[in-house]
Protein backbone atom coordinates (compact mmCIF):
# COMPACT_ATOMS: atom_id res chain seq x y z
CA UNK A 1 0.00 0.00 0.00
CA UNK A 2 1.45 3.55 -1.02
CA UNK A 3 1.83 5.92 1.80
CA UNK A 4 -0.70 7.76 0.32
CA UNK A 5 -2.94 5.39 0.47
CA UNK A 6 -2.24 4.29 4.02
CA UNK A 7 -2.63 7.84 5.12
CA UNK A 8 -6.29 7.79 3.17
CA UNK A 9 -7.39 4.25 5.12
CA UNK A 10 -6.38 5.78 8.53
CA UNK A 11 -8.16 9.15 8.28
CA UNK A 12 -6.07 12.42 6.59
CA UNK A 13 -5.21 14.94 8.58
CA UNK A 14 -6.35 18.13 7.50
CA UNK A 15 -4.93 21.47 7.62
CA UNK A 16 -8.10 23.65 9.59
CA UNK A 17 -7.74 27.40 9.66
CA UNK A 18 -9.75 29.42 11.99
CA UNK A 19 -9.98 33.37 10.85
CA UNK A 20 -10.98 35.62 13.33
CA UNK A 21 -11.99 39.28 12.00
CA UNK A 22 -14.24 40.69 15.25
CA UNK A 23 -13.17 42.37 18.23
CA UNK A 24 -13.83 40.50 21.16
CA UNK A 25 -17.15 42.00 22.79
CA UNK A 26 -20.22 43.29 21.47
CA UNK A 27 -20.48 40.51 19.55
CA UNK A 28 -20.61 36.41 19.85
CA UNK A 29 -18.17 36.02 17.04
CA UNK A 30 -14.68 35.58 18.94
CA UNK A 31 -16.01 33.87 21.81
CA UNK A 32 -17.88 31.19 19.69
CA UNK A 33 -14.95 30.63 17.55
CA UNK A 34 -12.78 30.04 20.37
CA UNK A 35 -14.93 27.85 21.82
CA UNK A 36 -15.10 25.93 18.10
CA UNK A 37 -11.84 25.64 18.33
CA UNK A 38 -11.10 24.23 21.87
CA UNK A 39 -13.94 21.53 20.90
CA UNK A 40 -12.57 20.57 17.28
CA UNK A 41 -9.19 20.05 19.20
CA UNK A 42 -10.29 16.78 20.14
CA UNK A 43 -9.69 15.79 16.31
CA UNK A 44 -6.21 15.00 15.50
CA UNK A 45 -6.23 17.78 12.83
CA UNK A 46 -3.43 20.64 11.59
CA UNK A 47 -5.41 23.53 13.42
CA UNK A 48 -4.13 27.27 13.07
CA UNK A 49 -5.53 30.75 13.85
CA UNK A 50 -5.54 33.67 11.87
CA UNK A 51 -5.98 37.14 13.51
CA UNK A 52 -7.21 40.00 11.28
CA UNK A 53 -8.75 43.39 11.18
CA UNK A 54 -10.32 44.12 14.26
CA UNK A 55 -9.52 40.44 15.02
CA UNK A 56 -6.23 41.15 16.20
CA UNK A 57 -7.91 43.30 19.53
CA UNK A 58 -8.87 39.42 20.51
CA UNK A 59 -5.27 39.25 21.86
CA UNK A 60 -4.91 42.16 23.48
CA UNK A 61 -3.21 41.95 27.09
CA UNK A 62 -4.83 43.03 30.35
CA UNK A 63 -8.59 43.06 29.11
CA UNK A 64 -11.03 44.14 31.66
CA UNK A 65 -14.67 43.51 30.98
CA UNK A 66 -15.79 44.42 33.92
CA UNK A 67 -17.85 47.77 32.69
CA UNK A 68 -19.44 45.78 30.29
CA UNK A 69 -20.91 43.13 32.40
CA UNK A 70 -19.50 40.52 30.46
CA UNK A 71 -17.06 37.57 31.25
CA UNK A 72 -12.87 38.08 30.13
CA UNK A 73 -12.92 35.09 28.49
CA UNK A 74 -9.38 36.06 27.06
CA UNK A 75 -7.37 33.76 29.60
CA UNK A 76 -8.75 31.15 27.90
CA UNK A 77 -6.45 31.87 25.10
CA UNK A 78 -3.81 30.76 27.09
CA UNK A 79 -4.82 27.43 27.82
CA UNK A 80 -4.60 26.57 23.63
CA UNK A 81 -1.25 25.30 24.39
CA UNK A 82 -2.53 22.46 26.44
CA UNK A 83 -5.21 21.76 23.44
CA UNK A 84 -2.04 21.57 21.18
CA UNK A 85 -2.85 24.54 19.29
CA UNK A 86 0.28 26.23 18.77
CA UNK A 87 -0.02 28.59 15.38
CA UNK A 88 -1.88 31.60 16.06
CA UNK A 89 -0.98 33.88 13.27
CA UNK A 90 -1.43 37.73 13.84
CA UNK A 91 -1.19 39.90 10.67
CA UNK A 92 1.04 42.55 11.18
CA UNK A 93 -0.46 45.27 9.43
CA UNK A 94 -4.00 44.71 10.77
CA UNK A 95 -1.99 45.57 14.24
CA UNK A 96 -0.15 48.74 12.23
CA UNK A 97 -3.43 50.06 11.46
CA UNK A 98 -4.88 50.11 15.04
CA UNK A 99 -1.90 51.56 16.37
CA UNK A 100 -1.27 48.32 17.94
CA UNK A 101 2.21 46.41 18.11
CA UNK A 102 3.09 42.85 19.59
CA UNK A 103 4.10 44.52 22.99
CA UNK A 104 0.77 45.09 23.43
CA UNK A 105 -0.43 41.28 22.81
CA UNK A 106 -0.75 38.53 25.30
CA UNK A 107 2.58 35.95 26.06
CA UNK A 108 1.01 33.04 24.73
CA UNK A 109 2.64 30.21 24.98
CA UNK A 110 3.10 26.45 24.72
CA UNK A 111 5.04 23.41 26.05
CA UNK A 112 6.94 20.76 23.35
CA UNK A 113 6.95 17.62 25.03
CA UNK A 114 9.58 16.30 22.36
CA UNK A 115 11.87 19.52 23.19
CA UNK A 116 11.81 18.71 27.30
CA UNK A 117 8.67 20.40 27.72
CA UNK A 118 10.15 23.82 26.79
CA UNK A 119 8.24 26.70 26.30
CA UNK A 120 7.60 28.57 23.15
CA UNK A 121 5.60 30.95 21.99
CA UNK A 122 2.51 30.42 20.06
CA UNK A 123 2.17 33.80 18.40
CA UNK A 124 3.79 35.04 15.46
CA UNK A 125 3.18 37.88 13.26
CA UNK A 126 2.78 37.58 9.43
CA UNK A 127 2.46 40.07 6.86
CA UNK A 128 -0.49 40.53 4.68
CA UNK A 129 1.01 38.97 1.65
CA UNK A 130 2.55 35.67 3.83
CA UNK A 131 -1.38 35.91 5.59
CA UNK A 132 -2.81 35.30 1.72
CA UNK A 133 -0.04 32.37 1.24
CA UNK A 134 -1.47 30.62 4.57
CA UNK A 135 -5.19 30.59 3.46
CA UNK A 136 -4.15 29.05 0.26
CA UNK A 137 -2.79 26.52 1.58
CA UNK A 138 -5.65 25.02 3.88
CA UNK A 139 -8.06 22.17 3.45
CA UNK A 140 -10.73 24.16 5.54
CA UNK A 141 -11.11 27.50 6.70
CA UNK A 142 -14.07 28.69 9.12
CA UNK A 143 -14.26 32.19 9.36
CA UNK A 144 -15.70 33.97 12.42
CA UNK B 1 -34.45 23.02 40.00
CA UNK B 2 -31.48 23.27 43.40
CA UNK B 3 -29.84 21.93 45.58
CA UNK B 4 -30.54 22.44 49.50
CA UNK B 5 -27.63 22.82 52.01
CA UNK B 6 -27.89 24.28 55.64
CA UNK B 7 -31.23 25.73 54.60
CA UNK B 8 -29.97 27.09 51.74
CA UNK B 9 -31.42 26.99 47.91
CA UNK B 10 -28.69 26.17 45.30
CA UNK B 11 -29.78 26.43 41.75
CA UNK B 12 -28.90 23.91 39.29
CA UNK B 13 -29.39 23.30 35.17
CA UNK B 14 -31.27 20.43 34.27
CA UNK B 15 -27.87 18.51 34.02
CA UNK B 16 -26.97 19.24 37.97
CA UNK B 17 -24.26 22.02 37.01
CA UNK B 18 -24.83 25.05 39.36
CA UNK B 19 -26.28 28.01 37.95
CA UNK B 20 -23.88 30.16 39.94
CA UNK B 21 -20.01 29.19 40.40
CA UNK B 22 -19.66 31.63 42.93
CA UNK B 23 -21.77 29.98 45.39
CA UNK B 24 -19.39 26.80 45.73
CA UNK B 25 -18.21 25.53 48.67
CA UNK B 26 -16.30 22.32 50.16
CA UNK B 27 -19.96 21.24 51.66
CA UNK B 28 -21.56 21.40 49.03
CA UNK B 29 -18.98 19.78 46.69
CA UNK B 30 -20.28 17.22 49.02
CA UNK B 31 -23.55 17.01 48.60
CA UNK B 32 -22.63 17.47 45.02
CA UNK B 33 -21.03 14.10 45.13
CA UNK B 34 -23.38 12.18 47.25
CA UNK B 35 -25.64 13.12 44.30
CA UNK B 36 -23.30 11.33 41.71
CA UNK B 37 -22.85 7.94 44.54
CA UNK B 38 -19.17 9.34 45.18
CA UNK B 39 -17.79 9.21 48.94
CA UNK B 40 -15.20 12.16 48.67
CA UNK B 41 -11.86 11.60 49.74
CA UNK B 42 -8.30 12.88 49.69
CA UNK B 43 -7.42 11.48 45.72
CA UNK B 44 -11.39 13.39 44.65
CA UNK B 45 -10.08 16.72 46.49
CA UNK B 46 -7.06 16.63 44.81
CA UNK B 47 -8.40 16.07 41.46
CA UNK B 48 -11.89 18.48 42.52
CA UNK B 49 -9.09 21.63 43.54
CA UNK B 50 -6.83 20.96 40.29
CA UNK B 51 -9.82 21.87 37.96
CA UNK B 52 -10.71 24.37 40.35
CA UNK B 53 -7.29 26.27 39.91
CA UNK B 54 -7.59 25.23 36.40
CA UNK B 55 -10.79 27.59 35.80
CA UNK B 56 -9.56 30.02 37.85
CA UNK B 57 -6.91 30.69 35.83
CA UNK B 58 -8.01 29.86 32.35
CA UNK B 59 -11.77 30.38 32.70
CA UNK B 60 -12.53 27.41 30.93
CA UNK B 61 -13.18 23.64 32.37
CA UNK B 62 -10.62 21.34 30.50
CA UNK B 63 -11.51 18.29 28.22
CA UNK B 64 -10.47 15.49 29.54
CA UNK B 65 -7.59 15.06 27.66
CA UNK B 66 -6.32 18.52 28.55
CA UNK B 67 -6.85 17.42 32.23
CA UNK B 68 -4.71 14.16 32.23
CA UNK B 69 -2.11 15.85 30.44
CA UNK B 70 -2.10 18.55 33.36
CA UNK B 71 -2.43 16.23 36.25
CA UNK B 72 0.82 13.83 34.05
CA UNK B 73 2.87 17.26 34.52
CA UNK B 74 1.98 18.23 37.98
CA UNK B 75 1.49 14.49 39.82
CA UNK B 76 3.00 11.82 38.12
CA UNK B 77 2.46 9.09 35.62
CA UNK B 78 0.06 7.68 37.55
CA UNK B 79 -2.41 10.03 38.65
CA UNK B 80 -1.97 11.31 34.87
CA UNK B 81 -3.84 9.12 33.48
CA UNK B 82 -7.71 7.94 32.24
CA UNK B 83 -7.50 4.74 34.15
CA UNK B 84 -6.91 6.52 37.79
CA UNK B 85 -9.27 9.25 37.12
CA UNK B 86 -12.35 7.08 36.22
CA UNK B 87 -11.46 4.66 39.06
CA UNK B 88 -12.19 7.88 40.53
CA UNK B 89 -15.02 9.31 38.96
CA UNK B 90 -16.39 6.02 37.13
CA UNK B 91 -19.16 8.36 34.96
CA UNK B 92 -16.98 10.21 33.52
CA UNK B 93 -13.93 12.35 35.17
CA UNK B 94 -14.04 15.58 33.12
CA UNK B 95 -17.97 15.52 33.80
CA UNK B 96 -18.04 14.28 36.93
CA UNK B 97 -15.33 15.75 38.70
CA UNK B 98 -15.95 19.36 36.97
CA UNK B 99 -19.85 19.07 38.33
CA UNK B 100 -18.56 18.56 42.49
CA UNK B 101 -16.11 21.19 41.92
CA UNK B 102 -18.80 23.95 40.76
CA UNK B 103 -17.89 24.46 37.32
CA UNK B 104 -19.65 24.41 33.71
CA UNK B 105 -19.61 21.51 31.68
CA UNK B 106 -16.44 21.25 30.15
CA UNK B 107 -16.25 22.67 26.43
CA UNK B 108 -16.10 19.63 24.24
CA UNK B 109 -17.45 17.36 26.69
CA UNK B 110 -19.64 14.99 24.53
Amino acid sequence: MSEEMQQEADGKIKKFMYVNRKAPYGTIYALESLEVVLIGAAFDQDVSLAFIDDGVFQLVKNQNTTDIGVKNFSPAFRALGDYDVNKLFVEKESLDERGLSSDDLMELTWEDEDDDWEEKPSIQLVSRQEMKTLLGNQDVILSF
Amino acid sequence: MAYELNGNTIEHDEEGYLTDLSQWNEDLAVVLAKDENIEMNDEHWEVVNFLRNYYDEYQIAPAIRVLVKALKKTMGKEKGSNKYLYTLFPYGPAKQACKIAGLPKPTGCI
